[in-house]
């Protein structure tokens, strides 16, 4: 295990730095780099200024003096400072990366809720309205991007059901709890992951339902409730299980765009947002750092609890 | 009942609906007299199949500068196609090539290649995406290198999977025997056998390129306005959503439908072409 826990560091450490060196390639791709880390245009910036930026930021050193200097400060926590904002970039997202990991978690809940009981019932009650309907559901959220069902969500539930019990909140949250405003996000989120894991929860049951030590319970007089429940779904649960966690790690996508759609006031909006529409640079390069860093974590503690929940999995080899 | 027999056996809808969409990106422009940059202002946030002060028909309503939005529906179509065409074709000729050439050789060149793809990834696509556009700018050429990296990545992993079997097969050694180079093996005799897979994959691709266009359109780093995209089209009409719903509806309905189809199209060959890939989704 504990080799195993090695190897993995190891590759997640070689990912980061290949990860880094392709974003720091391509921010040398530019004709003069500097132009990144001044506001449009350069406005009320002196020729003076201007030279003395090449010094600040080490654009007159070599590349590789540079790339180990801005990994150096990044890893200590300083990310630059924001050109709209005027404010460390760190601080900044600091104060977001708790909207994004909530939002994460409602649509994780909101995905195990709903796609493991529809693939349950779908598996059950084959070939009937209910697999239909379970299908009709997979395909929409395989098909469907996470951000016209998010703004066809806010049409049918804050504009033409704003007068009724029905009606939802969209749009800036507040600052004390309200779980209106997390319902339709976490649904749009966890919508896709809904579907992927309604479909494999699906297919695992129909196999164990057919199989023989289900048959042998049906045939020992076993009641219908307590085989679908204590002998097929327990053992079905596992690839679902695992995959709910691989979701996971995928997902950091799906939360971007969704808070766009709802102004949710995360890491992905102010990345997405704040920082696309005002050309501020090293803003949006903070961002995707704690993006990197957070979709590796999750990709490690994946493949560590694959290890774990499923013994099959050979201990050393990627898990994937 | 026949006919329902027939729907279910074959994709006809997906097929009808892309279609349609190559019908309409192709000769669309012939279809629609009115322009997709130009409105007229006094016909603004009109419904569907209306009519405007000047006796114009808009099937799809207009948006909020009068534009016609069937027009600009046709005209979105095929700036994507256009788009996701080349990112397709130039993604798939790297991806597999670089699937083949890691399978085949084997040793360092393949444990450099699936490193790469590893690192590749982990990589948050979209915000490498935004990376690149705030580096050199937004426009048409720079979308489609963006899509292009992330066009390549679905094929490697595959492919070297399935190579690493075939390079072992007799015909493969025979040829060898032979004197054929290792071009020509790659190419005459390994190739063929994964071409299916490649099809079925490039299907499925092109589902994800369609959805990424209109993500990244959608946010602002993709196609500029006025040049119309579906995702542009949704983005601009969300801020009209509580009178002029169709503003949004019409391109959403036109995204969804594109990219189930293309979903539908890529299971159904798959299941055709090439059964065993079904355990990797």
């Amino acid at each position: 295990m504990a080799r195993f826990l090695l190897q993995r560091l190891i590759t997640s450490v070689i990912s980061i730095f290949g990860a880094t060196v392709i974003i720091f390639f391509l921010t040398q791709l530019h004709y003069d780099p500097r132009e990144l880390f001044i506001p449009d245009s350069g406005y009320g910036l002196t020729e003076e200024q201007y030279e003395n930026l090449s010094k600040r930021l080490g654009f007159d050193k070599h590349p590789v003096i540079q790339y180990l200097s801005w990994i150096g400060r990044t890893l200590r926590g300083d990310l630059g400072v924001s050109l709209i904002r005027q404010q460390p970039v760190a601080q900044i997202l600091g104060g977001k990366i708790g909207a994004t990991v909530q939002l994460a978690i409602g649509g994780w809940i909101f995905a195990i809720m709903l796609g493991v009981p529809m693939g349950v019932l779908a598996a059950v009650k084959r070939a009937t309205a209910w697999d239909y309907i379970g299908r009709f559901f997979a395909i929409t959220g395989q098909g469907a991007p996470p951000f016209v069902v998010g703004i066809i969500l806010i049409l049918i539930f804050s504009v033409w059901a704003r007068n009724t019990f029905l009606a939802l909140p969209a749009g800036t949250r507040p600052a004390n709890f309200d779980w209106k405003f997390y319902i339709l996000p976490c649904v749009t989120l966890g919508w896709p992951a809904a579907a992927g894991l309604m479909r494999l929860t699906r297919s695992a049951m129909l196999e164990v339902l057919d199989s023989e030590f289900v048959k042998m319970a049906r045939a020992k007089g076993v009641t219908t409730k307590s085989v679908v429940w204590k002998h097929a779904f327990r053992n079905s649960l596992i690839p679902p299980l695992t995959s709910a966690l691989i979701i996971f790690s995928n997902w950091l996508h799906g939360a971007l765009v969704v808070e766009t759609v709802f102004a949710w006031p995360g890491v992905g909006y102010v990345a997405l947002f704040e920082s696309v529409n005002g050309n501020d640079f090293p803003l949006l390069l903070g961002a995707v750092f704690i993006y990197i860093m957070l979709f590796l974590v999750f990709a490690l503690m994946t493949d560590l609890l694959y290890a774990l929940i499923d013994p099959r999995i050979k201990l050393g080899q990627r898990a994937r | 009942m026949r006919a329902w027999w027939f729907i279910r056996r074959y994709p006809l809808i997906p097929i009808a609906i892309l279609v349609l969409l190559l019908v309409t990106a192709v000769f669309g422009p012939l279809m629609t007299p009115y322009r997709y940059e130009i409105g007229e202002i006094y016909d603004r946030h009109l419904g569907l199949f209306s009519r405007g002060t000047t006796g114009n028909f808009y099937l799809f309503g207009t948006d909020h500068v009068g534009r016609d939005m069937f027009t600009r529906l046709v005209y979105g179509s095929q700036t994507s196609l256009k788009v996701v065409s080349v990112a397709l074709v130039t993604g798939s000729i790297i991806g597999i090539t670089l699937g083949v050439v890691s399978g085949y050789f084997g040793g360092w060149v393949d444990e450099v290649i699936t490193r790469f793809v590893d690192i590749w990834y982990a990589l948050p696509f979209l915000l490498i995406a935004l990376i690149i556009t705030l580096i050199f700018g937004r426009g048409l050429n720079i979308l489609m290198v963006v899509l292009t990296l992330v066009a390549w990545t679905g094929y490697v992993r595959v492919l070297r999977a399935q190579v690493l079997v075939l390079r072992e097969l007799d015909y493969v050694n025979a040829a060898r025997v032979v004197g054929a180079s290792h071009v020509r093996i790659m190419l005459r005799h390994i190739m063929p056998g994964v071409l299916n897979t490649a099809i079925v994959i490039a299907t499925l691709n092109t589902a994800g390129l369609f959805l990424a266009e209109s993500v990244l359109s959608f946010v602002g780093a993709g196609i500029q306005p006025p040049t119309p995209a579906w995702g542009v089209m949704v983005d601009e009409g969300r801020d009209y959503i509580e009178f002029a719903w169709w503003e949004v509806v019409v391109p959403g309905t036109a995204i969804f439908l594109v990219v189930i189809s293309l979903n539908f199209l890529g299971d159904w060959l798959r299941d055709r072409f090439d059964p065993r890939l079904r355990q990797l989704d």
